[in-house]
């Protein structure tokens, strides 16, 4: 093992870790703040989050996105909720029941430490989002309103409407418009970051294009944040945004950062179903739903092509509600979407190619009013009916799962530092929290702690050590040499004479991926993913089509650029899933399982898998964080 | 199912400073399921065959939710469906043979950059000098100390929904941003959170969207009938009620725009 992954845990009790590394963190002093140099690359709910804070507390801040806008980062996305420890329902929940929810939920795949801190500030998240006029829901009373959401028996969650990721994220947009205001942040827009710079062993800034004038710029800080969320975009068809994409934490991964559980993706249950070879992207439909919608298909293959109110009551399959009586609709994610899928390839799936299953109001509606349900999913119904035509009040959804978010990520150790000093990994881009699997509303939860509670002590525990007087020159050969590979790279993709266009290109790969890498895997259909993939990769350097310039506002360029990481990045995903020889959370094996449930290996897999990029021509090493339970027991995860 | 075959006539422009004009493209076999932008897409793909650059557009989420797309469809902002973003509008609401003009927003504050893109950076120069309550993180006291009416949550709510994707201003004959920056303002003044600071946000607000080059009201509330997210003109009346007020009060400060040391209005 060549890789540092000590992660750095304090020791003590697992309450007291947090409190602990808060004191013994060293501190910059007000003063010293202004001159240290922080870069974040991302303006979601953990990187705008992060850049905000850290310009509050004195840093000299610089922030990029390549959206217009930072309010428009992905996060602003989440429809369900936060969830947060409040006990504010008292139905029992508790910090530790957060924490052990969410360690139970990621299939033990997790790291303890870090899961118990993100339990503990999940109060000061709501407190703090409160205080900054994110408009929640509330009870008539003024309190603030709850719902359940996937994974757990109590109502923790906090949300605003079906938008609570995009009030979430104006809250954040506006602490982080006041810094700007004040020019505490520069924030970059439109500017995508192409490369991470390294001198000495440490990170010391980045290499950007901007995305306007093409123009490729460097830019020098004391350390990098990279908060660029998930790769879920690499089997092209998934609910994040077009614009999701790998590259940054695939260039810190080619410069020395260690990639952690890259096969852990999250299959969604509740998207709305494919509608032909055009679609761009998945909807989602947000779990919440699922609160108040019954998932069922026919009891008989032969009902499938009726009109739902024909299937009678006895003749209908509630299947989530009869496997898991004890979570029934609220079953977390990877299980409900593997049923899914298992009562579709038996042939009992509804509408347009047998992949998908009802999600109905019907009972909701009869016992709570249709008004209650529109004041609680209007949006969402809204949206279901302009995508499909169909009156959800009156039909049934049709739902089925879709690639929805990525637990794997960069390695970070309990200070959120990757393996290269100086580079730190926030939100989804890390790998540490969720484990195997993500339960509904904890994404927010993890964005906004690692951006305004655990960066600002963090961070500052690393620059006390490098000192303000350490800040590279962008204009030194470690800069102008990655600038110089950057441009070949854009002048090689332009000059390719091919006839196939970048989108066609993704498709494939997504196909690929899908059938190879997707809701099941088995050795056979990953070894035939690795053995297409060179061959992929190498069409695509041969012959994709990219028209127009490098030194101009070019979108397919950008595609291009993005889809040139995913290509290798995909075969990382391949390799990590065949080498973990078991099934855990969203990672199911078809080798390993029992009556059709995940069968984890704890012997073999306790462990996180670290990627560590050995060069063009030699396979990546794998290296192991092995992972202990000493707060919650190691057991077979039961919903029943 | 069924497919369409439609003769597009979109703006083309290279850059900022050079001439645009519009070209008219055929495009055949679109699905009535298909999105509008994936009917774009369609487009793009037929003329990178062809080797002609692709249309450029901007887009992200394409769930209508992030506000990145916009276009003006037919001369309406994001196509004239009621409530709808570009990107969730589908072409079942569009005939076999249509004939659909496609252009980028106009508006003085918005330059086009490229095609259908433009440049709204100035919605984010009319954040950065009041859009927000000045709550450094940490500072918060418990959530439920402080008690806001169900109501009054639902009103900041319906004000909060704005998606920023500039349809007001494209839609308006004065290319104004009021129904933007009411809307903001009206979010954080629906709350007991934004009360110390509203009149000093409000006259801010109102300068930084004057600067940016926005035009002034006349009340044609094509704003209102264009928003994606349905924000009700209502908004707009406040902020006249409370700029009027800002007068009085901010007469004895500075005016200058300085977001990060405002006090209590």
């Amino acid at each position: 093992m060549t890789l540092d992954l000590d992660p750095r845990v304090p020791s003590g009790p697992i309450e007291q870790k947090w409190a602990k590394a808060r004191f013994e963190l060293r501190l910059v002093n007000p003063a010293n703040k202004r001159k240290f140099k922080v870069i974040v690359v991302g303006s979601g709910l953990a990187g705008g989050a992060a850049a905000s804070t850290l310009a509050e507390l004195g840093y000299d801040v610089a922030c990029f996105c390549f959206q217009d806008s930072p309010r428009r980062a992905h996060s602003i996305a989440a429809q369900g909720g936060i969830n947060a420890a409040k006990n504010y329902q008292n139905d029992g929940d508790s910090v530790h029941r957060l924490f052990y929810d969410t360690v139970k939920g990621g299939d033990f795949r997790a790291r303890e430490a870090n899961v118990h801190r993100l339990a503990e500030v999940s109060v000061d998240i709501i407190d703090q989002c409160a205080a900054m006029g994110v408009p929640f829901a509330r009870e008539y009373g003024g309190t603030l309103a709850n719902r359940s959401f996937g994974g757990a028996q109590v109502s923790r969650t906090f949300y605003a409407r079906g938008q609570t990721g995009q009030q979430l994220l104006l809250g954040v947009y506006s602490a982080l418009s006041r810094q700007i205001g004040v020019g505490k942040v520069k924030m970059f827009p439109r500017t995508e970051m192409l490369d991470l710079v390294i001198d000495n062993g440490r990170a010391v800034g980045i290499v950007v294009r901007d995305l306007v004038t093409g123009a490729i710029q460097s830019h020098a800080a004391h350390a990098v944040v990279l908060a660029t969320g998930g790769y879920g975009n690499v089997f092209f068809l998934s609910t994040n945004a077009k614009g999701c994409n790998v590259t940054a934490t695939y260039r810190a991964y080619k410069r020395g950062a260690g990639f952690a559980n890259p096969c852990f993706t999250q299959i969604h249950p509740t998207c709305i179903p494919v509608s032909g070879d055009y679609q761009s992207k998945l909807t989602l439909m947000s779990e919440s739903l699922r609160n108040d919608g019954r998932v069922w298909v026919p009891k008989a293959a032969g009902d499938v092509a009726k009109h739902p109110d024909q299937i009678t009551e006895p003749d209908r399959d509630y299947y989530l509600e009869r496997k898991y009586p004890s979570f029934g609709n609220l079953s977390p994610r990877d299980i409900a979407s593997r049923a899914a899928k298992e009562v579709c390839d038996e042939g009992r799936g509804v509408g347009p190619g047998g992949r998908g299953v009802y999600l109905d109001f019907r009972d909701a509606i009869t016992r709570d009013s249709e008004d209650t349900i529109r004041e609680k999913y209007g949006n969402l119904f809204d949206m279901y009916e302009r995508i499909t035509a169909e009156n959800p009040y009156r039909v049934p959804m049709r739902i089925y799962p879709a690639v929805h978010y990525t637990m794997g990520g960069l390695w970070v150790d309990y200070n959120l530092q990757t393996t290269i000093p100086g580079l730190f990994c926030l939100g989804e881009a890390n790998f540490s929290d969720h484990g195997a699997n993500r339960l509904g509303a904890s994404a927010l939860m993890q964005g906004l702690a690692d951006g305004y509670f655990i960066i600002p002590y963090t961070i500052g525990n690393y620059l006390a050590g490098v000192g303000s007087a350490s800040l590279a020159d962008p204009a030194s050969s470690a800069f102008t040499a990655t600038e110089t590979e950057l441009r070949a790279r854009l002048d090689r993709l332009l000059a390719i004479p091919g006839s196939r266009s970048v989108d066609s290109f993704h498709k494939e790969l997504g196909h690929l991926l899908w059938e190879g890498c997707g809701m099941a895997r088995s050795k056979q259909s990953l070894t035939g993913a690795l053995a297409k993939l060179p061959e992929l990769r190498a069409e695509f350097w041969r012959d994709v089509r990219v028209l127009g310039g490098s030194d101009t506002f070019n979108q397919s360029l950008e595609k291009a650029g993005r889809l040139a990481d995913f290509l290798e990045f995909a075969e990382l995903m391949c390799r990590d899933a065949l080498v973990r020889e078991e099934s855990c959370g969203g990672h199911f094996r078809v080798e390993h399982q029992v009556d059709g449930e995940a069968k984890r290996d704890d012997d073999k897999f306790c462990h996180a898998a670290v990627w560590e990029y050995a060069g063009e021509a030699n396979p990546p090493v794998r290296n192991v964080e092995q992972l202990v339970f000493e707060n919650v027991k190691l057991a077979t995860r039961s919903y029943k | 199912m069924s497919e369409l075959d439609l003769t597009l006539h979109i703006w083309r422009q290279a850059d900022r400073r050079s001439p645009g004009k519009l070209v008219t493209y055929k495009v055949k076999g679109v699905s009535t399921h298909a999105s509008f932008l994936e009917m774009l897409d369609i487009l793009n793909e037929q003329l990178i065959e062809r080797g002609e650059e692709p249309v450029a557009f901007d887009h992200d989420c394409r769930e209508g939710i992030c506000g990145m797309c916009s276009l003006m469809i037919n001369g309406r902002a994001h196509g004239g469906q009621r409530a709808t973003t570009t990107c969730q509008l589908h072409m079942r609401l569009f005939k076999n043979g249509d004939q659909i003009w496609i252009e980028p927003w106009r508006a003085h504050a918005f330059p086009v950059i490229k095609d259908l893109c433009v440049d709204r950076t100035a919605f984010d120069r009319v954040m950065a000098v009041g859009g927000f309550v000045t709550a450094n993180c940490g500072s918060a006291p418990d959530a439920n100390d402080l008690l806001v009416p169900k109501d009054s949550a639902d009103h900041a709510m319906d004000a909060a929904a704005c998606i920023g994707c500039g349809a007001c201003v494209a839609a308006c004959p004065n290319g104004s941003a009021m129904l933007f920056t009411a809307a903001k303002l009206a979010h954080l003044h629906h709350l007991p959170q934004g009360q110390p600071e509203r009149m000093h946000r409000t006259h801010a607000m109102v300068s930084a969207m004057d600067a940016a080059g926005f035009g002034n009201c006349s009340n044609h509330y094509e704003c209102e009938a264009a928003c994606p997210k349905d924000i009700s003109r209502d908004v707009m009346a406040l902020l006249n009620r409370d700029y009027a007020k800002a007068a009085f009060v901010s007469r004895d400060r500075e005016d200058k725009a300085d977001g990060g040391r405002m006090r209590a209005g």
